[in-house]
């Protein structure tokens, strides 16, 4: 079923008590729902992760997105955005944990909301959502393709990026893997790493490794875009959200 | 792969952007997923002068070949300046 929606920029209060700006959609035609925050890539808070949260609240999901380069760069393109983000060194952890708890308390105070919650992210928020799933008390964690998961960032990189697989004891809730088998950040071994990490830690994860498709394959209108892989992909994240959500 | 790949240097001189012209002072250069060129990867350089805002910037996005071919070329034209033109930079 596609349910009616609305969607509209919104400010949350985030890490530090910066008023940060946000993406929330939301079913109109519902009466208790799950909540997901999504967590933009690299790139940044960008159009194609905006139509990810309308597609979200479009299956019966309330969706924020908060704009994790808004205080860098406050009202400027994606692009530029991403640009000077880049520049100092991608958003730190601390930071990044911050405005997900203030997504994700948002999202439990909306009125339709059945105070379930889960993250994902896509590239650089791939680790970021795992890495929320580790110090916040999410339902379900979804993990597109996140790098420097299991190592850290080269040093001569102006990325301060450190391994997290050492806080996977803290992961709060299942955890969904979706990964391209021709990627090199994360490669297929270092996919591999955390998911004995996983399994050593006792916890709950299912993991996808999608052949003939490489890193951002859900990254529509792009070369790396892969249509059957991310429809296939789709499909096992709402499966797994309506098992996670209920 | 989002390849992170980052480096930066210290710049001096003036490009034209969506501002029009302005002082540059920083660059960043890149090897990582294009915002419009249509390849999966691409060699990115964003000139910029930070203290002016992130839309102070003047971005490239170059496949591999034309980069290189780019970089030889600026080497190559600084070779054929007659050394009393550098002498005002030094």
């Amino acid at each position: 079923m596609t349910h009616n929606l609305v969607a509209d920029t919104i400010s949350i209060i985030g890490h530090g008590g910066d008023e940060i700006e946000a993406y929330l959609a939301q079913p109109t035609d519902v009466d208790r729902v799950g909540s997901i925050v999504v967590i933009h890539h690299m790139p940044g808070y960008d159009d194609a992760t905006k139509e990810i949260c309308r597609d979200f609240a479009a299956h019966g999901y309330n969706a924020l997105m908060p704009n994790l380069y808004s205080r860098e760069a406050p009202g400027a393109s994606p692009d530029d955005a991403a640009a000077v983000v880049r520049a100092n060194g991608g958003v730190p952890d601390e930071r990044l944990v911050g405005d997900v708890d203030a997504a994700m308390r948002h999202l439990k105070s909306l009125p339709h909301a059945n105070g379930r919650v889960a993250s994902i992210g896509y590239c650089s928020g791939g680790r970021q959502s795992f890495l929320a799933g580790c110090r916040l008390d999410l339902d379900a964690v979804i993990d597109c393709y996140g790098a420097f998961v299991t190592l850290d960032a080269p040093a001569d990189m102006p990325f301060k990026f450190k391994a997290i697989v050492g806080e996977t004891p803290n992961l709060s809730a299942p955890l969904l893997g979706l990964f391209g088998a021709d990627d090199k950040n994360p490669t297929p071994d270092q996919v591999g790493v955390l998911e004995r990490a996983l399994t050593d830690a006792g916890k709950e994860f299912e993991f996808h490794s999608y052949e003939g498709a490489g890193h951002a394959f859900f990254w529509v209108g792009r070369p790396s875009y892969r249509p059957e892989t991310a429809v296939e992909a789709w499909a096992v994240i709402y499966e797994f959200l309506g098992r996670t959500l209920a | 792969m989002c390849t992170y790949q980052t480096n930066k240097v210290a710049l001096r001189g003036s490009a034209k952007a969506r501002l029009g012209w302005m002082k540059v002072t920083d660059a960043t250069i890149y090897f990582d997923h294009p915002v419009h060129f249509g390849a999966g990867h691409a060699l990115m350089i964003d000139v910029t002068d930070p203290t002016k805002g992130p839309d102070a910037r003047l971005a490239l996005e170059l496949d591999p070949t034309s980069a290189r071919d780019l970089a030889e070329s600026i080497l190559r034209t600084l070779e054929q300046v007659p050394s009393e033109l550098l002498a005002e930079f030094t």
